[in-house]
């Protein structure tokens, strides 16, 4: 992830206060991850397995006009590779590989 | 008029915090500190003061309820010694770095083991470095007045604060104390305007996260010029309550300092008996004098290295000990003479741990031996 510019000692509310509510959603913690869910879209069948049991809502939904759901791709600023959608996965459609990987 | 009223240390201090009348406090029994509770507890149940008096399971818990009180936004105090203190320890920190002015004052008393209930200055020196203001008193009208200007001075520089007094020799012992006018001593007070306080449900904010090395050291840089404030604030505030007291508020107090040629320097109730001292060895014509620091959080180094500048030979007496390296007042002492590239030469006395008493001969001893040169560099006052 790119490197955040930090408030300094001056600039932020005294006594770790936070005066803003909602503010974690600016805290991406998807770069806790060491292993990273590949999605592999041939042997998905779209069950919808994996979407709600990601403890972090981070695999997306879009439903067509047609009412079918689909899943999209891993939102990789919050998924922290707990593994638990590979481990699901009834298809092998998700597999866990080392972070340093994707790391360019 | 100012009531006239036969008190103890402990009960004066339950006269302030009657006139503050905080919306909590939170507290633990505990051996010397009890006779505010007690007093205090007594308000309560007369319906005297509004207070939500919360009986909590330990020490822990009171300091632990004072920081959820404070953060609510409101007025909270609370009380302690020596073991009591101790186990507050952690929540201590959480208190000064939240910068929430929790005012509590202190009854000191000697730390286990081995367990003993008598005074010295164990537990707050322990503490000195958690960031709480601390202002020590000589005697219950001190104990009485501090308390008072520790509650505007902690809310204005939002740091909690302690005002500390000796365990049974003031708490315990009778003296006369002046308390002021309630109307007059609240107007001083003023009400209290919270920073950001967690019940304002219309502004959200949220106390205490999770910082790690992106947010932590620089909530604590902000800790330091807290403190700086608090001491400019503390002599103006002091000059406010001065209006309704009379009495001065330094940052020590000098006993015939100006002149002498031996001083001595001590917190709290051994300061009334070294000023005896004084007065019966002036009479002889021996030139020795008294520095007695009140605020010790922050302390003002400066100021003290001025005024000892030109002494010759300067005794300070610690009523704990810092196992391996100089005594809490004594190392502060030193620190301010190197400023001031002082010549004095300085002496450690350790005396009245676990409430050992300290005579006027002792005293008186300590200033012969200053003045011919024959005190040791580090002394122990009073052991077998």
């Amino acid at each position: 992830m790119a490197e955040k510019k930090l408030k300094s000692w001056k600039e932020i509310p005294i006594g770790g206060l936070i005066d803003e509510p909602a503010s974690a959603l600016k805290f991406k913690t998807g770069d806790w991850r060491t292993f990273r869910p590949r999605w592999i879209i041939e042997k998905c069948t779209q069950c919808m397995i994996c979407p709600p049991s990601c403890p972090d809502y981070c695999i997306p939904t879009k439903t067509d006009e047609k009412g079918n759901i689909k899943r999209l791709e891993t939102n990789f600023d919050y998924c922290k590779g707990c593994g638990i959608c590979a481990e699901v996965c009834p298809f092998k459609a998700i597999v866990m590989e080392g972070e340093s990987k994707f790391i360019k | 008029m100012p009531k006239t009223k036969a008190l103890t240390g402990g009960e004066a201090v339950a006269e302030a915090m009657r006139q503050v009348n905080p919306e909590v406090v939170a507290a633990y029994p505990i051996t010397p500190q009890t006779i505010i509770m007690e007093k205090f507890s007594e308000f309560v149940a007369d319906g005297i003061v509004d207070t939500e008096l919360i009986c909590v399971e330990s020490e822990h818990s009171a300091m632990s309820a004072c920081v959820g009180a404070s953060a609510a936004g409101i007025r909270t105090m609370t009380a302690s010694s020596s073991a009591g203190l101790a186990l507050m320890w952690e929540i201590l920190g959480v208190a000064s770095g939240l910068r929430l002015p929790i005012v509590m004052p202190i009854v000191n008393r000697a730390l286990s083991g081995p367990i003993n209930i008598h005074c010295d200055h164990s537990d707050s020196m322990g503490c000195r470095d958690h960031g709480w203001i601390q202002i020590y008193s000589e005697n219950a009208q001190e104990a009485y007045e501090n308390t008072l200007l520790a509650v505007r001075l902690a809310e204005k520089v939002l740091l909690p604060a302690m005002v500390c007094q000796d365990g049974f020799i003031t708490s315990h012992g009778v003296e006369n104390v002046k308390i002021f006018e309630d109307d007059k001593v609240r107007k001083f007070l003023g009400s209290y305007k919270p920073n950001k306080p967690l019940l304002d449900v219309n502004n959200p904010v949220t106390y205490g996260p999770l910082q790690l090395t992106d947010y932590y050291f620089e909530t604590k840089r902000q800790q330091e010029p807290a403190m700086e404030e608090a001491k400019n604030s503390y002599l103006q505030i002091g000059k406010e309550l001065s209006k309704i007291t009379g009495s001065e508020y330094g940052y020590f107090e000098e006993y015939q300092l100006k002149d002498a040629k031996a001083a001595i320097v001590v917190l709290n109730s051994t300061a009334g008996t070294a000023k005896a001292v004084i007065d019966k060895l002036r009479k002889n014509g021996k030139k020795v004098g008294l520095l007695k620091p009140k605020l010790f959080r922050p302390f003002p180094y400066k100021e003290i290295g001025n005024a000892l500048k030109n002494i010759g030979s300067i005794a300070v007496l610690d009523r704990s000990e810092s196992y391996g390296a100089y005594a809490p007042l004594f190392s502060e002492i030193k620190n301010a003479c190197y400023d001031t590239k002082s010549k004095a030469k300085l002496h450690s006395c350790i005396f009245g741990l676990g409430g050992k008493n300290i005579y006027e001969s002792d005293i008186e001893s300590i200033f012969d031996k200053l003045l011919t040169n024959k005190l040791k560099d580090k002394e122990y006052i009073g052991v077998r």
